[in-house]
Formats: C-alpha cells, sequence, structure tokens
C-alpha cells in the first residue's frame, strides 16, 4: 500500500502529504538568508568600528577632550567641539520637546479629523524624509540671513531643532493614539475636561513614547553634518563660545573638516577618528537611556 | 430653568424624565422616540440584544455620545427638571452628578489611592488629609477598604480584575455623585466578583440611583428595581422588574427573557 492511501482518511481530496517536507525546507532555506543578511551588517558594523577604533588608538585620551582647537595635530583637541554639540542641544531639546508634543496634542486630541488634518498629517510624516541640506538651505536663508542669526548657536540650533521636529512629532502622535480609549473614557466619566484628560492621563500614559522618540531625534541632531555646512560653521573656533549669539563648532563639523584636510596633514585621519569614537559613544549613551527609559516606564503598565 | 446644574433640585423623586430622545449615528437611527423616567434610589436595569441601543442610551444620560463624532440627538432629557441638552449645562458639570462604570475595569496606571482621589483631585481639593479621607470613604462604600488598606500605594494594575472594577466604583463615588450609570459592569468578570458587585449595588442603592446595562437576565431580575427592555433602539417594556419578568406585556419581550433569542 503506498503512504498516500495510508493517511487518506476516506478523504475524496488527496492532499500531497510530501509538501511537508519541501515546506519544512524551504524554512531552513529562508531562515538561512536571514541569517546571512543579519550577519553580513554585523560584520560591516565590526569592521567599521575596528577601522576607527584602531586609527584613534594613542589620539583618543583625555587631554584630546579638553584641549582647545588648534592647526597642530599634536596640540589639537575637540573641546569646543563638545561645548558646541552640547549649546546645540540646550536649543535643541527644549524647542522640538515643547512644539513637537504640543503639535502632536492638537493633531490628535482636538484637531477634527478632516481633510486639513489628514493633510498635515501627511505632510509632517514626509518632512520627516526631506534631506537635511534642504533644511540646512532653510536655515541659511532665515534664520541666518533673514533674522540675521549668523552662523551662531542660535542659527543652527533652530535649524537642527525644525529638521528633528517631525520625528518628535510622528513619535509623539502615535505615543498619545496609543493611549487606550477607555482611559480617556474613565477621565471624560468623571467630568474631567479635555486638558485635564491630556495633562493626568494621556501624557503620562504616552511619556516614555515620547522620551523614546525625543531622545532618538537628539540623536539625529548630533550626528547631523550637512546642514550646519550650509550654515557655514566655522571649524577652526579657538575661542570657546559663551552665548548663543557666539559663533560655533560642533562634532560632526569637525570631523568633516578633518577628514577633508588629511591630503595635506595625514594626522589629522587620527584626530577624525577619534572624534568619531566620542561621536558614537555619545549616541550609543542616548539610544541606551532611550531604552532604559522606555523599559522603566512600560513595567508599570 | 437653573444656570448651573450642580444647584438642581433634589429632592423630587424623578431622577431623570427624558422625552422623546432620538439619537442617530450619521444616517443610522440608534435610538427612536425613548420615554423614560427613572427614579431616586431605585435600581433601573437596561436589558436587550446586542445593538439595541443599551450602551448609547446610557452613556446619553451623562452625555458621554458626545465624544463619539457625527452623533445627532433630538428630544429632551430631564435631569431632575432640567434639559441636560440646553446650551448652559456643560458636560463635564452633568458628568460629576452622574458618575459612570464601564464594561471593561480601566483603572488608570496609577496607584490605587490616585486612582480614587483623582476626581477630588481635579476638582481641586489639595488638601492630603481630606483627600485620604475621601479615598478611605469611597473604598469602604466600594467594599474595597479592607482588601486593599494596606497598598494603597501599590499600582492598580495589580489588583484582580473584580477588584480593578469595584477601583473603579469607588473612583466614581469619589466625585459624590446622585447616580451610577454601570454599563455592563460585571460582563468581563468571574461569577464571583459579579456577585460581590450585585451585593455592592444593592447596598448602594441607598444612597445612589443606579442605572444598569446588563446582558445577563438573572442578574437583571435578581438586582434591579425597575426593568426597561430594548429593542432595535426603542423601548418595547417598561415597568415593575417583577411584573417585566413574570407578565410581560409585549410577546418579543418574552421570547428575550426566556432566551427564546438574543
Amino acid at each position: 500500500m503506498d503512504e498516500n492511501v495510508k493517511w487518506n482518511h476516506g478523504f475524496k481530496i488527496d492532499i500531497d502529504k510530501h509538501r511537508v517536507s519541501k515546506r519544512v525546507n524551504l524554512n531552513n532555506r529562508v531562515k538561512n538568508i536571514f541569517a546571512f543578511s543579519t550577519l553580513l551588517v554585523m560584520v560591516v558594523l565590526v569592521v567599521l568600528l575596528y577601522d576607527i577604533i584602531r586609527e584613534s588608538i594613542g589620539w583618543l585620551n583625555w587631554e584630546f577632550l579638553m584641549k582647545n582647537l588648534s592647526i597642530f595635530p599634536e596640540k589639537a583637541g575637540i573641546r569646543g567641539a563638545i561645548l558646541g554639540t552640547l549649546y546645540l542641544m540646550v536649543i535643541v531639546i527644549p524647542v522640538t520637546l515643547i512644539l513637537g508634543v504640543a503639535t502632536a496634542i492638537f493633531i490628535e486630541e482636538y484637531a477634527k479629523d478632516g481633510l486639513l488634518q489628514r493633510m498635515i498629517r501627511v505632510n509632517i510624516s514626509n518632512l520627516a524624509s526631506v534631506p537635511s541640506v534642504i533644511f540646512g538651505l532653510l536655515g541659511l536663508t532665515f534664520f541666518s540671513r533673514a533674522l540675521g542669526l549668523g552662523s551662531s548657536i542660535l542659527a543652527g540650533g533652530l535649524t537642527m531643532s525644525l529638521l528633528v521636529l517631525p520625528i518628535v512629532v510622528v513619535a509623539a502622535q502615535e505615543a498619545i493614539r496609543a493611549v487606550p480609549m477607555f482611559l480617556r473614557e474613565a477621565s471624560y466619566g468623571m467630568g474631567a475636561d479635555k486638558w485635564t484628560t491630556i495633562w493626568r492621563v494621556v501624557l503620562p500614559v504616552a511619556l516614555p513614547g515620547i522620551l523614546t522618540g525625543g531622545i532618538l531625534a537628539i540623536s539625529r541632531a548630533i550626528g547631523e553634518t550637512a546642514p550646519l555646512v550650509v550654515l557655514g560653521i566655522p571649524t577652526l573656533i579657538m575661542k570657546i563660545p559663551t552665548t548663543l549669539m557666539d559663533d560655533f563648532t560642533a562634532l560632526p563639523i569637525q570631523i568633516y573638516y578633518w577628514t577633508l584636510d588629511t591630503v595635506l596633514t595625514p594626522e589629522y585621519a587620527y584626530l577624525a577618528a577619534a572624534t568619531i569614537v566620542v561621536l558614537l559613544i555619545t549616541l550609543f549613551l542616548l539610544n541606551f537611556s532611550a531604552i532604559i527609559i522606555r523599559n522603566k516606564f512600560q513595567k508599570k503598565l | 430653568m437653573n444656570d448651573n446644574i450642580s444647584k438642581v433640585d433634589t429632592s423630587t423623586d424623578i431622577v431623570y424624565d427624558v422625552q422623546g430622545l432620538n439619537l442617530w449615528y450619521g444616517d443610522k437611527q440608534a435610538l427612536q422616540d425613548i420615554n423614560m423616567k427613572i427614579s431616586k434610589n431605585k435600581i433601573t436595569a437596561i436589558i436587550g440584544p446586542s445593538g439595541c441601543g443599551k450602551s448609547t442610551f446610557i452613556k446619553t444620560l451623562n452625555r458621554m455620545t458626545e465624544n463619539i463624532p457625527e452623533v445627532r440627538t433630538s428630544g429632551k432629557i430631564l435631569y431632575y427638571g432640567d434639559d441636560i441638552f440646553a446650551p448652559n449645562v456643560r458636560a463635564e458639570e452633568l458628568r460629576s452628578r452622574v458618575g459612570m462604570v464601564f464594561q471593561k475595569p480601566n483603572p488608570f496606571p496609577k496607584s490605587i489611592y490616585e486612582n480614587v482621589v483623582y476626581g477630588p483631585k481635579i476638582y481641586g481639593i489639595k488638601n492630603k488629609k481630606l483627600l485620604m479621607e475621601i479615598a478611605e470613604e469611597s473604598l469602604r462604600r466600594a467594599a474595597l477598604w479592607d482588601e486593599v488598606k494596606d497598598r494603597l500605594q501599590e499600582n492598580a494594575y495589580g489588583l484582580s480584575g473584580g477588584q480593578q472594577q469595584r477601583l473603579c466604583i469607588a473612583r466614581a463615588l469619589a466625585v459624590q455623585p446622585d447616580v451610577l450609570l454601570l454599563d455592563e459592569a460585571t460582563s468581563a468578570l468571574d461569577p464571583i466578583s459579579t456577585s460581590k458587585i450585585e451585593d455592592l449595588v444593592l447596598e448602594l442603592k441607598k444612597d445612589y440611583t443606579i442605572v444598569m446595562v446588563t446582558h445577563n437576565m438573572q442578574q437583571a431580575a435578581r438586582v434591579s428595581d425597575i426593568t426597561a427592555f430594548f429593542l432595535l433602539g426603542e423601548v418595547l417594556e417598561f415597568g415593575e422588574t417583577e411584573s417585566v419578568f413574570t407578565a410581560p406585556q409585549d410577546k418579543r419581550t418574552e421570547d428575550y427573557i426566556t432566551g427564546r433569542f438574543g
């Protein structure tokens, strides 16, 4: 008796049982493809990190972090660039969080679900994918020239804020939308008005999502170079900025200019590598804190 | 008419007088010409098959339907003689008098204490001692105090489903309403938790007027004084629970309560 009949419990339709082994095989092959893709990404990352870390050895030390800039590689440090990046964040963080969350609240909670609201939603998502150079040009035209802010920290910070604002808005929108309707109903049912409900119920529940989006946006702003190049942020800053109207330089800009000049001064490549390591550690710490915040709040729910 | 629904005269026996209420979701009519009087310190049960408008009706009583887009209403709902749809009546004020408990327990992801004092806090009470008194009194009335008095600062999500629902009742009571609307408040609970809530509702009737939507015929028969039977957005039967269950006027009511449909 052949196998097909033995397993066929009186059904009229014959099912090819050999297909089972075919499917299992396919599953194994697909799994290998996925594993290979993951491996490829990991290899690229490891090679990149290895190369950069190897080049930075001997150059990256405490002194390098604390010294001011110099045209002589042995004397150069990135204190100005680190402070510049920090000052940039002093503007970017409050501007994007306040404007971004306010926009998301309006769109999700107050605006009626009409054509206009849908258009605003779609366009904010579109803005998130506009190349950063375009934001640089906007910043140059509006903040630097029209408002006369030049290449100051304020001009750079506001330009960066515009660049990452859509990311914060979209993240906050999603976090707010994910707050269950039954929690809002509970609040309304006790006579709370809309704002009270948003402030006491919706925002606390949406906070981890908003913060995660905020930190990711800040990571993006820290690593962005193009808009600052377009704004004409100088690299050779001998004077440490003290007010928001001062000229400044930032970590990615510093990396950019050093790599440009490696033909004349080969040691600049090592300085750039050391700066990249600093930038990567900063980004890693930021992303790590985003994960911590998310986990900490999620456990409460 | 009073400007302020908080100052209405609550001495009469008719809490709600619903007159010719119609409600539409867009083009679809969900409630048709509802006329009903809801009496003080009585438990009124709303029964009927799914989609008959029970939940819609109970949510109209504290204007929760307003949060749903495309809802239109006509007719009157008099709350102690004042039309709740009148332009000078704020939904927020009405809801502070008419508390609601929902189908699924919906405590906030906060501590047990913070859940109960949520209402008093939004009405501006800041005094810690006073808030604690309100919390204790509300939890006692909701028959939950003894179970949670040692863990008030713990997250409400650690309570069982039945405890969460009683916490939601305590939270509604903390605002000191006159009316309590229960929208299938026991349908997500096990029989033991359900019977605890039924006992509680019978106890609460002394101080509050209760309107409850239920899918459970036995529950309506056990607990309520007055029963309304809804079918396809209309009230087919309305009267003393005993007479509705023993001698229904309409054949369809009889079919429903004896389990022939629904």
